[in-house]
């Protein structure tokens, strides 16, 4: 059998493969909070108290109305984003005009407030949601044996992330979005309504973060602690890629996923703080991050 | 002849005053305080929690109230798994908030942190949360107890009944702090003795969300049993992935070392159906029991599982215990909880050790298929009961320093 550093090459790459499929967790996540902070200048604590929100929404949904989750799919994201709304235009949009630390201690203090009441109502073990009827079943790939709905998880981020790309970058409501963060007044002279693109791109970032939720729930246990988990890492992800570059996030996401799942081959007990040892060795060489521009 | 009436009344109301703390008997501060001192807020919440406060409250006022006529108070923090904030808590409640005794202490480090600080302080701590045998081995304090269950437990229950089963090569899962290892190594050792081998193991984080990578590694080592060394959401979130990669389905058995019902009812039937765990407690097994349990519910919508019963065991011991030393001393108290059996709805002929390991049976269970629950929380069959002598080790082998 051949081997690499004394670890057999079918394993390598079967971690490599799940290194991939956490990572498109991170690069759903980080893509949501690098589209806020890149067009709102808001560090969204919040985002894993949405994320958990997401994966909620999916498990009541079913409870309660017996919707499947191909309905909380959409579902789910489009109530996460409505909430999303409302905190936005509620409180956030308030908070422009003062130091980001604001944005951060507010979104903070919004994660604590959601994360304690669902687990006041809920308990910290959470609740399971069982792998939709068409995703059940592993397919065998000579060097593991691949859970369908992981490879689904894979694919549904990849298009989800390759979307927000598109429609930030190459569309017309993109340009708008971009301008009104580069000079919001030159824009809102144009007889755009800017503070609604402001809520609308919150809202979006809220939304990815509750899709992630949606894909997250039938592999995790859905529970209140869900997200308070994740949300660090994510932040460190979002740090390598250089805040606000989307296409960073994203790519970082996965690198890192990667990264993570080698290191829990190599040094298990090094695997959850890998990737703060990569952001510490980036943000030494690179301030801004891989992607980031420099100031 | 004024002066000595008023001399006299004087001195009589003085004498009145001397003999007043008398009457109550050493009891300091006119107040007995219990502190529960658990996680509420992480991946432990369950498995001990505010439930766990709940459970000791429950025992008070089924105690009456009050102790030797002074009142009888339950206090409660988060320790957020953390040594050093149990530390600084416990340390507060012993100094400034008159504080006589923490319980439940769930999670190992915790538990072994607050049982050496209590030692210092002289103060008496029952754990009913953690599993290390350390706790009454060579780390044993005269002011520390072990109710519940331990590593010891969990390995002769639940590993003893995979390795009769067939499962001879194992491969463990193993949380990477003080309770990981001694539930490894407990059960690797008792594997080995049994005849069977230890492949290897692979350690992970506390509360890691993904468990793939490592699932993986275990599938790999082709071992016959997976043991999971590891607890709470853990064990749950390792035993929903495990069922994913097909692991379970390709052969491969799965040793959830420490699960109780918390966590099976979190799991759902649907993922956690013949798994083989150990308890000390289960609400289906006697009149008493049920109607425990049924008290219980009706509280915190719940039902009990062995660190709630076992936490309402402690409580009521402590307090048998104070009454019958007259007296909160905890060099009293404890001597009293050593010499005294216990008889109540968890522990019905439970007796403590020299070593303050509180020895009681044992039950074997094996979880009910979806199709076999008739009721809400009717998740086990009592496969086996283990006598007490055989779940816990004895005193004189412990290691512990005290037995002599």
């Amino acid at each position: 059998m051949t081997t690499i550093l004394g670890v057999p090459l079918q394993a390598l790459l079967g971690q490599l493969l799940v290194g991939l499929i956490n990572g498109s967790f991170y690069a759903l996540l980080s893509l949501g909070l690098a589209v806020i902070f890149g067009l709102l200048r808001v560090i969204n604590f919040a985002h894993g108290a949405q994320y958990m929100l997401g994966a909620f929404a999916a498990l009541l949904l079913l409870k309660g109305l017996g919707l499947n989750y191909w309905f909380a799919l959409v579902l789910a994201p489009v109530l996460v984003g409505l909430f999303g709304a409302v905190i936005e235009r509620l409180f956030l949009s308030r908070l422009y005009k003062l130091d980001p630390l604001y944005g951060l201690l507010f979104t903070f203090g919004l994660a604590l407030t959601i994360e304690g009441v669902f687990r006041w109502l809920y308990g910290s073990s959470g609740q399971p949601y069982s792998v939709p009827e068409l995703l059940r079943g592993t397919v065998n790939l000579g060097f593991m044996f691949l859970p369908i709905y992981r490879g689904w998880v894979v694919i549904a981020s990849l298009v989800a992330c390759l979307v927000v790309w598109f429609v930030i970058e190459r569309t017309k409501l993109g340009a708008y979005l971009r301008a009104a963060t580069e000079n919001p007044v030159l824009v809102q002279a144009f007889g755009i309504n800017v503070p609604l693109l402001l809520t609308l791109t919150y809202a979006l970032g809220a939304a990815l973060a509750a899709f992630a939720g949606v894909l997250a729930a039938p592999i995790y246990q859905v529970s209140p602690l869900m997200g308070t988990n994740l949300i660090i890492v994510v932040f460190a992800v979002v740090v390598v890629g250089g805040m606000g570059s989307i296409l960073g996030a994203v790519f970082t996401g996965y690198m890192l996923g990667i990264a993570e799942g080698l290191t829990k081959v190599f040094f298990p007990e090094a695997s959850n703080i890998v990737i703060f040892v990569i952001m510490a060795i980036v943000l030494l060489l690179r301030p801004a991050g891989l992607f980031g521009k420099e100031a | 002849m004024r002066s000595y009436y008023l001399s006299t009344a004087l001195a009589g109301a003085a004498m009145a005053f001397v003999t007043l703390p008398a009457a109550a008997q050493g009891i300091s501060d006119n107040i007995v305080k219990i502190g529960i001192l658990n996680d509420q807020s992480g991946v432990y919440a369950d498995f001990g929690g505010k439930n766990s406060y709940e459970a000791a409250r429950m025992a008070v006022e089924d105690f009456g109230g009050t102790v030797l006529d002074v009142p009888v108070q339950v206090v409660t923090a988060d320790h957020q798994n953390k040594a050093d904030i149990a530390s600084n808590i416990a340390r507060q409640w012993y100094d400034t908030q008159q504080v006589d005794t923490v319980m439940e202490l769930t999670t190992s480090s915790v538990g072994l942190a607050v049982q050496a600080l209590s030692k210092d302080a002289k103060k008496i701590t029952i754990n009913t949360g953690a599993a290390t045998t350390e706790l009454t081995g060579e780390q044993c304090s005269p002011y520390g107890f072990h109710w519940v269950y331990d590593t010891h437990m969990l390995a002769v229950g639940t590993g003893g009944a995979l390795v009769e089963a067939g499962g001879e090569s194992w491969y463990f899962l193993t949380a990477d702090y003080a309770f990981g290892y001694s539930l490894e190594e407990n059960t690797a050792n008792f594997v080995k003795e049994k005849g069977g081998t230890v492949l290897g193991a692979v350690r992970h984080p506390l509360a890691t969300n993904d468990f793939s990578s490592f699932l993986l590694q275990a599938q790999s080592s082709g071992a016959q049993v997976i043991g999971l060394a590891n607890a709470g959401a853990d064990t749950q979130n390792a035993i929903k992935q495990a069922a994913e990669f097909g692991i379970t389905q390709g052969g491969q058995k799965l040793a959830a070392l420490l699960f109780t019902l918390a966590e099976v009812h979190g799991l759902g039937l649907d993922a956690a159906q013949g798994l083989n765990l150990t308890e000390t407690f289960y609400w289906d097994r006697t009149d008493e029991t049920r109607a425990f349990a049924k008290r219980f519910q009706e509280r915190t919508g719940a039902m009990p599982n062995m660190v709630h019963a076992g936490t309402y065991s402690a409580v009521t011991s402590y307090l048998k215990a104070v009454e019958a030393a007259g007296t909160d001393d905890s060099d009293a108290v404890a001597a009293k909880l050593r010499e005294l059996p216990v008889h109540d709805v968890f522990a019905p002929n439970g007796r403590v050790q020299a070593n303050g390991r509180m020895v009681t049976d044992a039950y074997l269970m094996r979880v009910k298929s979806p199709s076999e629950s008739t009721a809400p929380y009717d998740y086990y069959e009592i496969v086996a009961t283990i006598p007490g002598d055989q779940a816990f080790l004895p005193a004189e082998q412990s290691g512990c320093p005290l037995v002599e």
